[in-house]
């Protein structure tokens, strides 16, 4: 029998949710693993990492990295899934976009550790203690990685072949992925592995949405009771669908909640959150600044709402690490 | 997605001009060609003493064939000046005009700074951002659009009348269309005009009724354009013509049955003396209208009202013209270029209300003067006072609503010559003492001063300065019955109070009320003040920012006759020019949406200022129409899912223009 095609599910800066996407597949993931040999997934199996070491350069067939970069222990590890394998594919929006943990580079590291071990409400530590790199106990050195100032996304740090959106990916958008690459059926390197045209497209409200919004005010999901045969935006509810890449067939949408914009931007938008506020700013009735400041007022977290996903790979991206 | 239709190796020419010393007095031209030289791409790297000459564009073929460049660059004066030269030339050296860039190292660069070597710095870089972008250029097509040869002019008045004659006579087809029931603006009210004091009429009807038998003319008066599409060269045009109730073909205006009319007396404020007599419900404007046609007032009329009238006005036609039922009819016409002629409004004296107009009964505005001067007025002719008397002294208060900054700070520039002519006429009428208090006499044209010199003759009383107030409060027994005028004058430099018998005020003149709106509906600008905007102050004075739309007359700003007649003709010229040449070139600037790409969120649909984005339902998609799109880029900038692109301003191009413009810039860290 001819060996089995090698593959890891490795995870960094998440929060788990893209590894229960795999449990996900339900009944197909039985083909999966009759189909691949799993050789890495510390969430599920227990393979060390001198086990990939000792494996030879590019013997791995493809790598599914989720999550950010944020320590340097997730960059060793990156560096050492890319080095033995052919393929690595930034699997969910942290490792695509950079994340929900990307929004912490509004801050600096200083600000961030100060803040969780001595301000937080939770937090008691009269002291003022701060975990230490490097500690002894028996005799041995116990180290913690370097919590790094910025937050990366997967192929600011690593060379990555594809890209697989959503926070989490869709079981289907997977499934399409596997069969590609165990057939070997692929596209251009650097291609995210979804439709490229922005979610309205296949949004079940679409035929509502209007040609004119004339925002007077942005209103939160949780203080609304949603019409859910309209277009959120009509609705006065910020839904990042127009500037969204589709493919997630509007599973939030037919929820009632608004798209967030997970599956990052089109190939040919390089900023999400810039083209959602030019295309919403457009939009907005007032005409005078202080019609408009009050209407944008109502959007008490503008990074948190317009780059959720994306500020480490947006224009907005800080650089120093 | 776009494919590069050129996948062979780029080879740049690049071209730096000294433009005598305005470029290389600053900027070290000799080291930025050396520089450009080593980048990738750049075949030929050369400085010229003038890129726009013959020679420097020589210069350009001769390499492009010699070297086969395929992309040329040249640093020089603002694109506004010479890209279109040099597109040309690089045309003629046979390679698609659109790669070509042009880098602006004068207005940009040398003529705004002094130190020589940051200057030559910045031609660097500017240098390099052009030399990355040119990578993404593309041949583009020139897109010729044909020019229907129909003009459409909108506005009656003076201005409207002479272009529609200009145009006419040199054969092209008109569309006359004009809001009241008569053309002639304001002109037609006027007893005579200055400088000359020739009879308006005499001079305004005999054009008046050429426009009305021009076999090249239609004319649609009681009508108004309620919706215009399309663009340059192809407008389509829906016109609303109200109801007359009068059959237009069968009326002779022999005016029957407006003497037959049951009413013996008129009961309604005649709109054409501003208010001075009261006219029938069916009635005629003035006697010389133009058409000759009756019409009946629905607001005023009997039959109307209650539908119990005798009708002796139907029994009095014998060419059964009068139709009570007739209804609005909608006219759809295609032109190809439009004039907007639709004149001014005279400031509303009710503003000023320390001059006492509307509370004092012989205080008058210009316009009600004009009508009782005339001999086809009101009266006659003869000057009689709201009170019945005949006024011994008149008092006339220019720039009302003029130079002033709570009501309009521009000068109306006709008033105080109307003033001055209109002293002349009361004079002649009456005899009267006539007092002129103007803050400047603004007599710049032809023959003005002249005029004015010879009302100095007249006796004609001038005192210099603003009015405070205009009251009936007499201190003195000689002020007793009279209006008081009270005024600083600034000559002898003591107020004075001057009692008359009635007062004139120069109201000036204004944008017509409903400019915005005839503003949107033709998709043009108006200046600050509501007047329509000319592309360029100076040397493109009656076209619009829309092509093929041009302004004439008092709507484009206060102007008096002479000046409304030569911007009429202006006007016409620059339509024909448009309509002789047949076609014209697009700029290929224009933004497209990718089918594609497009998600049909529908953002874009509203926001192009130009009208050019509509939704294909069947696909439901956006779709541009190019001939409408102007390269504005706000659609591009909008479209949150990159769907729509501009040619000339694709993001590899912008991106890569920025890219090459910082690649030297340190990067600066928070
Ligand atoms: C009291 C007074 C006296 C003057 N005396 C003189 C003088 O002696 N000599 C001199 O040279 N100048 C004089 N002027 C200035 C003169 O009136 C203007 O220069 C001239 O009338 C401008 O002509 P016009 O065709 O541009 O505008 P108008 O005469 O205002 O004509 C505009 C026409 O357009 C029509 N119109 C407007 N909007 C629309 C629409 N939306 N659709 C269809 N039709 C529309 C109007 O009904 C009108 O018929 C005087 C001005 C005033 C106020
Ligand atoms: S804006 Fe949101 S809700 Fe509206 S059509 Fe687009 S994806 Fe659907
Ligand atoms: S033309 Fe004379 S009266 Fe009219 S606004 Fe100008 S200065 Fe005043
Ligand atoms: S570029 Fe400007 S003019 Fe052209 S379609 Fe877009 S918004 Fe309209
Ligand atoms: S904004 Fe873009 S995606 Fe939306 S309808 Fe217009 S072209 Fe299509």
């Amino acid at each position: 029998m001819p060996e089995k095609p090698k593959v890891t599910f490795y995870w960094c800066a998440s929060c788990g949710g893209c590894e229960e996407s795999v449990v996900d597949l339900a009944e197909n993931i039985l083909d999966v693993v009759a189909a691949v040999d799993i050789v890495m997934w510390p969430v599920a199996m227990d393979f060390k990492k001198k086990d990939v070491e000792a494996m030879e350069d590019k013997s791995i067939l493809v790598s599914m990295i989720n999550g950010a970069i944020r320590t340097s222990e997730q960059e060793e590890m990156a560096k050492l899934m890319r080095r033995k394998s052919q393929l690595v594919i930034a699997y969910g929006s942290c490792a695509h976009l950079g994340g929900i943990p990307g929004l912490a580079n509004q801050f600096q590291r200083e600000e961030i550790l100060q803040y969780i071990f001595e301000e937080s409400p939770s937090t008691v530590n009269p002291q003022k203690t701060r975990p230490e790199r490097k500690v002894m106990t028996n005799g041995n050195a116990v180290t913690l990685p370097n919590f790094f100032n910025v937050v990366r996304a997967l192929d600011q740090v690593i060379d990555v072949d594809y890209y697989l959106p959503g926070c989490p990916p869709t079981p289907k958008l997977l499934k399409q992925a596997l069969d590609a690459l165990l057939s070997g059926n692929l596209p251009e390197k650097g291609t995210v592995l979804a439709p490229d045209i922005a979610l309205c497209d296949e949004c079940p409200k679409k035929d509502t949405k209007p040609s004119d919004l004339k925002f007077t005010e942005f209103k939160r999901p949780h203080l609304v009771q949603i019409d859910s045969a309209t277009c959120l935006l009509a609705q006065g509810i910020v839904c990042m669908g127009p500037a969204t890449r589709g493919g997630c067939e509007g599973v939030c949408i037919s929820g009632n909640m608004p798209c967030t914009g997970c599956f990052g931007p089109t190939s040919r938008v390089k900023d999400q959150g810039a083209k959602i506020l030019s295309a919403l700013a457009s939009q907005v009735e007032a005409k005078d600044e202080k019609g408009i400041d009050a209407t944008l007022a109502t959007i008490p977290d503008p990074v948190g709402t317009f780059y959720r996903y994306g500020l480490p790979i947006s224009l907005l991206r800080r650089k120093n690490f | 997605m776009h494919n590069y239709e050129q996948k062979e190796a780029v080879r740049i020419g690049f071209y730096i001009c000294h433009c005598g010393h305005n470029i290389a007095s600053i900027v070290d031209v000799k080291a930025v060609a050396e520089y450009v030289k080593s980048l990738p791409g750049v075949v030929v790297s050369c400085e010229y003493k003038y890129m726009c000459s013959d020679p420097g564009q020589e210069l350009i073929q001769k390499d492009i064939h010699e070297h086969s460049l395929n992309r040329i660059i040249v640093a020089s004066c603002s694109p506004l000046l010479h890209e279109h030269t040099f597109r040309t030339a690089v045309e003629k050296g046979g390679l698609n005009p659109y790669y070509f860039q042009m880098v602006n190292i004068r207005e940009d660069v040398s003529w705004v700074h002094t130190d020589a070597k940051a200057a030559t710095e910045k031609s660097k870089d500017l240098a390099r951002a052009a030399v990355q972008r040119v990578f993404h250029h593309k041949a583009l097509e020139t897109k010729h659009v044909k020019i229907h040869p129909d003009v459409l002019i909108v506005g009656g008045g003076i201005a409207g009348i002479h272009a529609a004659l200009t145009l006419a006579n040199s054969g092209k087809k008109v569309f006359l269309v004009e809001r009241q029931p008569t053309i002639g603006g304001h002109m037609a009210m006027f007893d005579k005009t200055f400088p000359t004091l020739d009879c308006a009429a005499c001079i305004l009807t005999p054009k008046m009724s050429q426009v009305k038998n021009h076999p090249n003319i239609t004319l649609w008066t009681y009508s108004e354009v309620t919706k215009v599409d399309g663009y340059v060269g192809n407008y389509k045009i829906t016109i609303k013509r109200k109801p007359r109730y009068i059959n237009e073909e069968l009326c002779v205006g022999c005016m029957d049955c407006i003497e037959k009319c049951v009413y013996k007396e008129g009961k309604t404020p005649d709109e054409f003396n501003v208010g001075l007599s009261k006219r029938k419900p069916v009635y005629i404007p003035f006697p010389q209208a133009t058409p000759q046609i009756v019409l009946i007032d629905p607001e005023a009329c009997i039959e109307f009202k209650s539908g119990r009238c005798k009708k002796t006005c139907v029994e009095a036609c014998d060419r059964k013209a009068i139709d009570f039922n007739q209804k609005e009819e909608m006219k759809e016409i295609e032109v190809g270029t439009i004039i907007l002629a639709t004149g001014y409004h005279t400031f509303d004296a009710k503003r000023v209300p320390f001059y006492g107009y509307g509370k004092y009964p012989n205080v008058y505005t210009s316009l009600e003067v004009e009508r009782l001067v005339n001999a086809s007025g009101p009266t006659g002719g003869e000057l009689i006072l709201r009170d019945g008397r005949h006024p011994k002294t008149v008092g006339i208060i220019h720039c009302v609503g003029s130079r002033d900054k709570n009501t309009n700070r521009w000068c109306s520039r006709t008033c105080c010559m109307y003033s001055l002519k209109l002293a002349h006429l009361l004079k002649e009428h009456t005899e009267a003492e006539v007092y002129n208090f103007y803050i400047d006499i603004r007599a710049a044209g032809k023959s003005y001063e002249e005029f004015y010199d010879k009302l100095l003759d007249e006796n004609v009383h001038f005192i210099r300065g603003r009015v405070a107030e205009v009251s009936d409060w007499a201190v003195r027994s000689s002020e007793e019955g009279k209006l008081i005028i009270r005024a600083e004058d600034t000559m002898i430099g003591i107020v004075r109070r001057i009692p008359v018998d009635m007062v004139v005020l120069a109201v000036g003149m204004e944008p017509q009320s409903d400019s915005q709106d005839v503003r949107r509906l033709f998709n043009i600008s108006c200046s600050t003040e509501g007047f329509f905007l000319e592309r360029h102050p100076k040397l493109a004075p009656v076209d619009t920012f829309t092509d093929g739309i041009f302004i004439a007359g008092a709507c484009q700003g206060p102007k008096d006759i002479p000046d409304s007649v030569a911007q009429a003709g202006a006007a016409a010229a620059q339509a024909l020019t448009l309509i002789d040449t047949g076609e014209i070139e697009l700029e290929p600037n224009t933004a497209f949406v990718v089918q594609d790409d497009c998600s049909g969120c529908r953002t874009c649909l509203t926001i192009c200022p130009y009208n050019a984005i509509s939704r294909d339902e069947a696909k439901q998609k956006a779709f541009i129409n190019e001939a409408l799109c102007k390269g504005c880029g706000t659609c591009v900038a909008a479209c949150p899912s990159g769907a729509i692109k501009q040619n000339l301003f694709e993001d590899e191009m912008i991106f890569s223009e920025i890219n090459g413009l910082l690649e030297n810039t340190p990067v600066v860290c928070c």
